[in-house]
C-alpha cells in the first residue's frame, strides 16, 4: 500500500505519503486485530439474547432483531441434568477456596524461603522449584488415586486442593520477598517483634501487589480448568462450569441461545475480573515470562 | 528459566545483625502447610504414577497385580491393542505442536512490536488481545464449535464456503489451530512485550548512529535482547501444545477417526474412563520423555546460537 503510493510520487516529496502511510498503518493493524478478537466474544453475547430460531438465521444479525432471555431463562431454571446455577455456585466456591489456600499456604513457605536461614533450605528449594519442570500429566493417575483415597472424589476438595501444591505461587512470592530491605525486619526484630508478627504486620501489608496478582492468577486458573475436573467429577449438582458447558452443548445440541447463554454465564465473572484486575493480570504474566 | 532472577545478595550474609529467630522451629512452621500439599500431591505421586505404570493397574477390579516393565514394552509392541492408539494420539499431538508452534511464536512477537511504538492508548489494544486468554478452553470450545458449524456457522458465512471444518482433514487441524492461536496469541504477546521493554533503548540509538536500518536494528539489536524470552515462548508454548486436550474435547471431539485425539485425550480416556491406571500411568511418562527430548534439542539449538 505504502509502496505504490509513494512511488508515483518525485523524489523530494516521496517521504511524505510513506510517513503517513508507516503512521497509520499500525492503527489499521491494530483495528483489524481488535475485530478479530472481539467479534466471537460478541457473537456470543449476541447469540445468547436471541430466540433460539434466530440464533441460525442468515445473514446473521450482530443485534439481535428480537431480544429473547430465553436462553438464560432455560438454563437458570433448575434442570436435574444442567443445572447451571448450581455449577456457577461451585466454580465461585472452588476457584475462591483454591486461590485462599495459595495464598497462605504460598505466602508463608514463600516467606522461609527469602527471608530465613534454616537447614536444608536450598535443597528444599531447588527440590520444590524443579518440580515445575514437571508436565501436569504425569500426576494425572497417581492423583486420581489418592484424591479417591481421601473421598473427595466428586466433590470440590478435589478441585480446590491438589493444585495449590503446585509450585509457582512460592517462586513467585519468593522473587518479590527477596527484593525487599532487610532493615525491614531488623528495625521490628529490635522492637522486639517476632516472627508472626513480622509476617502479619509487615511483610504482608506491603506484598498486597503481588498477593493480588497470584491471588487472581490462582482465581482464573481454577475457574477455567477444564481436563480434572471432567474426571474427577460426575454426579450434575457437583460439576463446575467447565465439564459443566461440555455437557451443555451435548443435551441442547442445536439451541444455540441456551449454549451460548452458559458462555456467557462462564465468562463474565472472568472478563469483569479482568475489567478491574488487568494490570495485575498482565503483569504476572510477564513478569513470570521474564524472571521464569 | 536459566535466571533466578532478583538476588539479593544481603539476604544471605550472616551477619551479627541478622535477625535471630525466637525458636529454629519457626521456619519449619512457616514451611509447613505448604510442604504437606507439596508431599501429598507432588512428592508421592511423582514416585506412586512410576509404581503404578509397573503393574496391570485396573482401578475396578480387586487384584493389581505387578508387571514389571510390560506397559512399557506393550507400547512398542506393533500386535498390542494399545500401542496403535497411543501413537497415533502421539502422532496427533506432534502435529499440532508442530503446526501451532511456530504460528504461536511468530505472530504473537509481529503483535508485540506492533503494540511497542509509541502509540496513543496501546494499553487498551493490549487489554482487548490478551482477553480471550481469560477466557477458559470450554468457553472457548463451546463458541468456536458453534463458529465453524459447516452449515450454521459464521465462518463458513463469511467464506460463502461449505468447508467440513470439524469433521475432515485438513480442515480440523486448521480449525483447532486457529482456535489456538486466537485464544492464546495475547499471552505470548504480552511476554514479548515485556521483553521488548526490557531492552536498553541506547542499545538502538547507537545502532541508529552506526546506520543500521530499521530491519538491521531489529536483527541485531531487537533479536539478540530477545533471546531469553523467545526460549521462554518457545519452550512455554511447546509445553502448553503438548498439553493439548480441550480444543480436540470440545470442537472435533477427536474426529475424523481418532485423527485429532490427542496424547493427554487418549491418556486420560484409557486410564480415568476405562480405568486401565497402569497402562495411561507408562503413556503419560513416554510422553513426558518425549517432551524432555524436544526440550533438550530447544535449549541445545538456543545455546549454540547464542555463542
Amino acid at each position: 500500500m505504502a509502496q505504490t503510493t509513494a512511488g508515483a510520487q518525485t523524489k523530494p516529496t516521496r517521504r511524505g505519503p510513506r510517513q503517513v502511510a508507516r503512521l497509520l498503518l499500525p492503527y489499521a493493524v491494530l483495528i483489524l486485530l481488535t475485530v478479530v478478537f472481539i467479534a466471537p466474544l460478541l457473537w456470543m453475547f449476541s447469540t445468547s439474547l436471541k430466540p433460539n430460531f434466530q440464533t441460525t438465521q442468515f445473514p446473521p444479525s450482530w443485534i439481535p432483531q428480537d431480544f429473547s432471555a430465553e436462553g438464560y431463562s432455560t438454563i437458570l431454571t433448575t434442570s436435574s441434568q444442567t443445572p447451571v446455577l448450581r455449577w456457577f455456585i461451585n466454580s465461585l466456591v472452588a476457584a475462591t477456596a483454591h486461590a485462599a489456600l495459595v495464598l497462605v499456604t504460598a505466602s508463608m513457605a514463600a516467606y522461609a524461603l527469602a527471608r530465613m536461614n534454616f537447614r536444608g533450605k536450598n535443597i528444599l528449594f531447588a527440590v520444590i522449584i524443579s518440580t515445575l519442570f514437571i508436565p501436569q500429566f504425569v500426576f494425572l493417575m497417581p492423583n486420581y488415586l489418592i484424591v479417591d483415597s481421601f473421598g473427595w472424589l466428586d466433590t470440590l476438595l478435589a478441585i480446590i486442593v491438589p493444585g495449590a501444591a503446585g509450585a509457582f505461587g512460592v517462586f513467585f512470592l519468593r522473587q518479590f520477598y527477596l527484593s525487599l530491605p532487610q532493615e525491614l525486619e531488623e528495625a521490628a526484630l529490635i522492637d522486639g517483634a517476632n516472627r508472626y508478627q513480622i509476617f502479619l504486620r509487615i511483610i504482608l501489608p506491603i506484598s498486597k501487589a503481588p498477593l493480588a496478582t497470584l491471588a487472581v492468577l490462582s482465581f482464573l486458573t481454577n475457574w477455567n480448568d477444564f481436563l480434572w475436573p471432567v474426571y474427577v467429577l460426575f454426579s450434575p449438582q457437583n460439576l463446575t462450569l467447565p465439564p459443566g458447558l461440555s455437557i451443555l452443548q451435548g443435551a441442547y445440541n442445536t439451541n444455540y441461545a441456551v449454549i451460548m447463554a452458559g458462555g456467557v454465564i462462564a465468562s463474565l465473572p472472568v472478563l469483569v475480573l479482568y475489567l478491574f484486575a488487568q494490570r495485575y493480570i498482565i503483569q504476572g504474566v510477564s513478569r513470570s515470562g521474564l524472571k521464569g | 528459566m536459566a535466571t533466578q532472577g532478583i538476588e539479593q545478595p544481603h539476604a544471605q550474609q550472616p551477619s551479627g545483625r541478622k535477625p535471630t529467630d525466637s525458636s529454629p522451629l519457626t521456619p519449619y512452621i512457616f514451611m509447613a502447610p505448604y510442604l504437606l500439599l507439596f508431599l501429598v500431591f507432588i512428592v508421592i505421586p511423582a514416585v506412586f504414577g512410576i509404581w503404578i505404570s509397573l503393574h496391570n493397574w485396573d482401578y475396578l477390579l480387586p487384584g493389581k497385580p505387578w508387571i514389571g516393565l510390560q506397559n512399557y514394552t506393550d507400547l512398542l509392541d506393533a500386535n498390542s491393542s494399545i500401542s496403535g492408539p497411543f501413537w497415533n494420539s502421539m502422532a496427533a499431538t506432534g502435529k499440532f505442536t508442530l503446526y501451532s508452534v511456530p504460528l504461536l511464536v511468530v505472530i504473537p512477537l509481529l503483535v508485540a512490536l506492533i503494540l511497542n511504538q509509541k502509540i496513543r492508548g496501546i494499553q487498551f489494544f493490549r487489554a482487548l488481545y490478551f482477553a480471550p486468554y481469560v477466557l477458559g478452553v470450554a468457553v472457548i470450545g463451546i463458541l468456536w464449535r458453534f463458529m465453524l458449524d459447516p452449515n450454521i456457522g459464521l465462518i463458513n458465512y463469511y467464506l460463502g464456503a461449505k468447508i467440513p471444518w470439524i469433521t475432515a482433514l485438513p480442515w480440523a487441524w486448521i480449525s483447532l489451530v486457529g482456535v489456538t492461536v486466537w485464544w492464546t496469541l495475547g499471552f505470548n504477546a504480552v511476554i514479548y512485550l515485556a521483553g521488548l521493554q526490557d531492552i536498553d533503548p541506547e542499545l538502538y540509538n547507537a545502532a541508529k548512529v552506526d546506520g543500521a536500518n530499521s530491519w538491521q536494528r531489529f536483527l541485531y539489536v531487537t533479536m539478540p535482547g530477545l533471546r531469553p524470552v523467545l526460549l521462554f515462548v518457545v519452550t512455554v508454548t511447546i509445553l502448553a501444545s503438548a498439553n493439548m486436550f480441550g480444543q480436540s474435547y470440545i470442537i472435533t471431539q477427536g474426529a475424523p477417526g481418532e485423527e485429532t485425539t490427542t496424547a493427554i485425550m487418549y491418556i486420560a480416556e484409557t486410564g480415568l474412563r476405562q480405568f486401565n491406571m497402569g497402562a495411561a500411568a507408562a503413556m503419560s511418562y513416554v510422553l513426558a520423555l518425549a517432551l524432555l527430548l524436544i526440550s533438550i534439542v530447544n535449549f541445545a539449538v538456543f545455546r549454540n546460537r547464542g555463542d
